[in-house]
């Protein structure tokens, strides 16, 4: 083996390493907030009995489930093109991110809707509280629980696919890292310094979500 | 005062409930007997409106529970009612599970809901599970704390579903013991039950259900000593 | 309707071929991949299951790094690794390898959660009656174990398969590869990535609704 490795250059820039490693933080803590929102949205459409509510939102969690997250980042970026919408690298990853994150998150919480009993219901409207008030109080809560896990591994995801910010000229870490790795060719030290940036980033989210669920979860 | 007037009750094209009148009186305890789908339990959802009716009136204390016109969400309060399936809410600790409906459906402050909950468990005997979470509650407590959920709503009327047939053998008897005291500080109750002992011993009526039809109703003595219809001795043959 | 003139004026029948042959590449090193990863998670699967201390504290680490780093970091990493070692991988043969480690550690766990799930009473059983631990393997934890996994397997694959897109990163034609370069060419961004989205799902979604079925037919 007669390659010399070069970390030097590497680490004279892991201060942009490391800034571009909030950035994917950024974008994937961003699209989390989006994806549950609307994956919620979509999860509730789902249940619903009229097909003009129900249809869409099976389009869009099939879509988000059925494609690779590439191509759905692609349709956001050039495929809206053909109608003159231009997004930003920014909004095509968060866009793109986010609208997997929903489809994935609406099977998770209707599977945590339909695991909360309808006893739980008709309890708490017996003691003569609304239906939004049971919904707030009661079922809510125990789907938080449920789904909890379920979307503690989607950040996981959203971190991972956030990498892919990099093919549509985004400057995340993975962007941020072939734009250097590239100017000095130093392809292999640079990507592995980044593997372990993202290493770090998934622990500490698993550790946090593991700390948040002793405090949050009790029973 | 609950009365019940012809009062019939579908399930689709399954005809549960077929034209029952009843009326119970204030302080009185009244048991429902019966084989399983016998629309027994289904009755006492009429009453307070868990589910609708296709025919007939339910009357509590001259309001009509079935009236678009009525608020059901301020007419349960007055209802208690205990599940087969004690229902406690996982997520919140005992005192929690209690003070939950006074504080945000009666609008009590927060104190004062959790010292009506203390008093209640108190009250069913788990004064020492307050801040106990209900997956670390036996069935027998679980169900108890039930009872003191409902009653921190002050009802005038408790209603008890099968209170006792989800709970292994051992537990039956605290939970029983619990709601003969209720009786005995003159609550009324209408129980639908499988305990046949306390049928007899705690109620002032007790009324068997064949098919959806009240076949008779009287004082424990006569309906376990001389039953009048031929189902009815037929079931009591088969219980004992 | 100026959209439908300047399709057909950009998009040509040889682009459709150029799109299937990608596709087919596609299939290709995920088929590979799928396969060879499957092997590799069931043996690593059984020794994270089986194996004594040592061997379950370096395979779990190592198989944690691959499930817990993006899988486009990985494929440039092992891609500029190999000729580091004096390797010379194109970029099929790269793929294949960087997709089929993947595979493999999400099929550890598959593989692995399989094996737990033929409880230990069952196992008792049927070593009582005299099996050997690989009779007991053969004939009670493969069946049973694979009947509890295999929706899991499933997911894994078609993950996999969508997954394989990114393998274009390193300059290997699949499917949205090809699709990137006819729409630079052709200025048709929607209608190409219409095509390539079609294919994908419809690869996807027959497969995961048959393996919802079974999980569903399996519970009950």
């Amino acid at each position: 083996m007669d390659y010399n490795f070069h970390w030097r250059p590497v680490f004279n820039k892991l201060p942009e390493l490391l800034s571009a490693g909030l950035t994917t933080l950024e974008v994937a803590t961003l699209s989390m907030i989006i994806g549950i929102f609307c994956g919620l949205l979509l999860a509730i459409a789902r249940m619903s009995d009229n097909k003009l509510i129900r249809w869409p939102a099976t389009v869009w969690v099939e879509l988000a489930r059925n494609t690779p997250a590439l191509f759905q980042l692609f349709f956001f970026g050039f495929g809206l093109g053909a109608f003159s919408i231009h997004l930003s690298p920014y909004f095509i990853v968060v866009a793109g991110l986010a609208f997997n994150n929903a489809g994935y998150l609406a099977e998770n919480f209707r599977g945590g809707f339909q695991a909360v009993p309808d006893t739980q219901i008709r309890a708490a409207r017996s003691l003569g509280m609304t239906s939004t008030q049971t919904y707030i109080r009661i079922v809510i809560p125990q789907v938080l629980r449920i789904v909890y896990h379920p979307m503690t591994n989607q950040m996981v995801w959203a971190v991972l696919m956030s990498s892919l910010g990099m093919m549509v000229g985004f400057r995340e870490l993975s962007g941020e890292t072939q734009f250097f790795a590239s100017k000095t060719y130093r392809m292999f030290e640079y990507f592995a310094v980044a593997a372990l940036i993202y290493y770090a980033i998934v622990k500490v989210i698993l550790g946090g979500a593991k700390l948040a669920s002793f405090r949050l979860f009790r029973y | 005062m609950i009365e019940i007037k012809g009062l019939h009750k579908y399930f689709g094209a399954l005809h549960v409930l077929k034209g029952i009148d009843l009326n119970v009186e204030k302080g009185e305890v009244l048991s429902v007997i019966g084989s399983s789908g016998s629309g027994k339990s289904t009755l006492l959802y009429c009453i307070n409106a868990l589910e609708e009716i296709q025919k007939g009136a339910v009357i509590v204390d001259g309001v009509d529970v079935h009236a678009k016109s009525t608020d059901m969400n301020k007419l349960r309060q007055n209802l208690g009612m205990v599940f087969q399936q004690w229902n406690s809410f996982p997520h919140l600790t005992a005192l929690e599970n209690v003070a939950l409906a006074p504080q945000i459906v009666k609008k009590h402050s927060k104190t004062d809901a959790l010292a009506i909950a203390e008093k209640q468990l108190r009250h069913v005997g788990l004064g020492e599970k307050l801040n106990v979470y209900p997956s670390a509650l036996s069935g027998g407590q679980q169900q108890r704390l039930a009872i003191a959920r409902a009653l921190a709503m002050e009802p005038e009327y408790m209603l008890f579903d099968e209170a006792t047939s989800a709970l292994d053998p051992e537990l039956v008897g605290e939970v029983l013991e619990t709601m003969r005291m209720l009786a005995e500080e003159g609550m009324t109750m209408i129980c639908v039950t499988h305990e046949m002992g306390f049928a007899r011993d705690v109620s002032d009526r007790v009324a068997y259900f064949h098919q959806g039809v009240m076949e008779e109703i009287g004082p424990p003595e006569q309906i376990f000593g001389d039953p009048k219809s031929e189902h009815t001795k037929k079931f009591l043959a088969n219980v004992r | 309707m100026s959209n439908t003139v300047s399709v057909f004026s950009g998009f040509q029948l040889n682009d459709i071929w150029f799109m299937a042959e990608a596709a087919g590449r596609t299939m290709l090193i995920s088929a590979v991949s799928i396969v060879v990863g499957t092997m590799v998670g069931i043996v690593c699967g059984w020794g994270m299951n089986a194996g004594n201390f040592i061997v379950r504290s370096t395979l779990g680490p190592v198989l944690d790094l691959f499930r817990s780093v993006p899988l486009l970091i990985q494929l440039v990493l092992f891609y500029n690794f190999f000729p580091i070692i004096g390797w010379a991988l194109d970029p099929f043969a790269s793929g294949i390898f960087v997709l089929s480690l993947y595979t493999a550690a999400l099929v550890t766990q598959v593989a692995r959660a399989g094996i737990d799930s033929v409880g230990l009473p069952m196992r008792r059983a049927s070593r009582s009656l005299g099996m050997s631990y690989w009779q007991d393997m053969r004939y009670v934890v493969w069946p049973i174990g694979l009947r509890a996994v295999f929706p899991a397997w499933v997911g894994v694959a078609l993950s996999v398969m969508k997954d394989s897109a990114l393998v274009s990163v390193l300059g290997y034609v699949e499917l949205l590869r090809a699709s990137q370069i006819l729409i630079t060419r052709t200025q048709e961004p929607f209608l190409i990535l219409a095509v390539a989205g079609a294919f994908y799902f419809a690869l996807s979604y027959p497969l995961s609704k048959y393996s919802q079925k079974l999980e569903e037919r399996w519970a009950s």
